[in-house]
């Protein structure tokens, strides 16, 4: 009964949108007859040429390796800037305002100069997204050496630990989770910054799926593609969070 | 038992020689935390093999500082450690440490716990099997044989310090530095354990520096007692305990030295 309750509110509150969408549409379509393209309707019955033809498959498959590239770089300099942060005072004091600085520069500016400096491609939509997402992994794995118990930090002084030591068997295993968690965070930015990062000098991926609808007027599969990506992005966070909450229960 | 020595008589004395037993030697020992004042002052001391010392005192007298100074995770301002005849700069590879909190690694078993730092690079090379031989043995003698596989999430708080003293003991060591290592623990499970270190670093042959506050902890398990106190800290006062173990089976002797020591450290805080 709960868990029916626990779904149906969910369920109320999409089917309610849903409802103001179609509503929406209908009246907009009084006023000029394109707008009916644009209901829930329609978007539905695109999404049967979508997958149908399935090179909506080949979009999807190049947008997922451009996140699973830009979080893997994140990933490999976010975690040792992240440590250095929380390992010296100095590093710390030195590069926090810097940080902060850039941190509050949103990705999608550096776009026209990482498609100078990269040519266009795949490297500067691997670039803007990693960089969006290298701060929730740097602050928060920060935050975990922060908060590592001092008394690991003593015992592996008092086993003569080399500095490597101390990072890889003390320090690394201890932020696990404040990483993960870093990790999730980043996941939703790299997927919001996704969608326009595709939008320049690509020729595949969902954003560059989104420009295509409009150019070629196919305002049906346009809004399609708008709930497809709504919907993967749930789907990924969801499983992020899945793998956060094992790492947890088995810590 | 002897009379209380002045600590004044100890300093003013030339630091002896290293003696060929003596395992932890501090000759004219300072420290304090940055620009503060110093937290004590030409303490000397002397940890024998095999000799359970006790560094009793008020809280917040630097027991501690001076355990970690001895210990050699801070470098004295003034005077110097020697550890089994050498300097000491760096804590030694036969000495280990137990705190207040048993400080598992939460992500190992406690097997792997209790193994933890045996293959670091500056520690004693030893094979796989004399490292597996060790762990296994000291497990057992804190009574943790079958609990191998165990998370520390999954261990009483009792346990997990077992679990400490065995990862000190797997080390061999031959002193091993304890910082109120009981103090967290309900009163059963207290008394317990402090049996369980007398008899454990008896069967090792290791010395013990235990800090405490506890007066009774310290007469129950030290062979010698020294008193800090006062400000910059010093050592007041200093106790060899020549009652027969197991000690609670001379209550009246126990009683007496406790009300010695009760006494010295009344006046210890009135100066
Ligand atoms: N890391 C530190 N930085 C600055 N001052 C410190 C630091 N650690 C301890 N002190 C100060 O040094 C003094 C001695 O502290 P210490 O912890 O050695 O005392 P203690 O005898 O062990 O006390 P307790 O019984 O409460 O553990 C205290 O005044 C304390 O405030
Ligand atoms: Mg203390």
């Amino acid at each position: 009964m709960d868990r029916l309750r626990s779904l149906l509110l969910p369920l109320s509150g999409l089917a309610a949108a849903a409802l103001l969408w179609a509503a929406g549409t209908a009246w907009l379509a009084g006023v000029s007859p394109i707008a009916a393209a644009f209901s829930p309707l329609a978007a539905l019955r695109a999404f049967e040429p979508l997958f149908g033809d399935s090179y909506i498959w080949t979009h999807i498959g190049v947008s997922l390796k451009r996140v699973a590239v830009g979080l893997a770089a994140a990933l490999a300099v976010g975690v040792p800037l992240g440590i250095l942060t929380g390992v010296s005072r100095r590093f710390a004091s030195a590069t926090g305002t810097l940080f902060q600085f850039l941190r509050m520069v949103s990705p999608l500016s550096w776009m026209p100069l990482a498609v100078m400096a990269l040519g266009v491609g795949d490297a500067p939509v691997f670039f803007l997204l990693a960089f969006a997402a290298l701060w929730p992994i740097l602050l928060n794995t920060a935050a975990g050496v922060a908060q590592l118990d001092r008394n690991w930090l003593t015992l592996a002084r008092s086993l003569s630990a080399t500095r490597r030591e101390t990072v890889l068997r003390v320090i690394v295993p201890g932020i696990t989770a404040h990483i993960l968690t870093g990790a999730r965070l980043a996941i939703g930015i790299i997927w919001i910054i996704l969608v326009p990062a595709e939008m320049l000098g690509v020729s595949a991926g969902l954003g560059y799926f989104i420009l295509d609808t409009r150019d070629r007027l196919a305002y049906a599969e346009l809004m399609a593609a708008i709930l497809l990506i709504g919907f993967l992005g749930f789907l990924i966070d969801y499983g992020a969070r899945r793998l956060h909450d094992r790492w947890l229960h088995q810590a | 038992m002897n009379a209380p020595t002045p600590a004044a008589g100890l300093a003013a004395s030339a630091p002896p020689a290293a003696a060929p037993d003596a395992v932890l030697e501090g000759a004219g020992l300072g420290f304090g935390y940055g620009v503060g004042d110093a937290v004590f002052r030409d303490v000397s001391l002397k940890v024998e093999r095999r000799e359970i010392v006790c560094l009793l005192g008020a809280s917040g007298c630097g027991k501690s500082t001076l355990l970690r100074v001895l210990a050699g995770l801070e470098s004295a301002d003034a005077g110097a450690v020697r550890f089994l005849g050498q300097p000491l700069t760096s804590p030694h590879p036969r000495s280990a440490l137990v705190f207040q909190q048993a400080s598992l690694l939460p992500w190992l078993t406690v097997e792997r716990n209790a193994a933890f730092g045996l293959d670091f690079t500056h520690q004693p090379r030893i094979a796989e099997a004399v490292r597996r031989a060790r762990v296994a043995s000291a497990l057992a003698a804190v009574g943790l044989a079958g609990r191998e596989k165990a998370w520390p999430a999954e261990l009483s708080g009792g346990m997990a310090q077992r679990v400490a003293l065995a990862r000190a003991l797997a080390r061999e060591p031959e002193l091993l530095f304890a910082d109120e290592p009981f103090s967290a623990l309900d009163a059963i499970t207290r008394a317990e354990m402090q049996s369980l270190l007398v008899e454990l670093v008896h069967r090792w042959h290791a010395a013990v520096l235990l800090v405490t506050h506890d007066i009774d902890e310290a007469i129950l398990v030290a062979d010698r007692i020294l008193l800090m106190g006062g400000r910059p800290g010093g050592i007041l006062a200093e106790w060899t305990v020549d009652i027969e173990r197991p000690r609670s089976a001379a209550p009246e002797a126990v009683a007496r030295l406790r009300l010695e020591i009760l006494e010295a450290l009344r006046r210890s805080s009135l100066r």
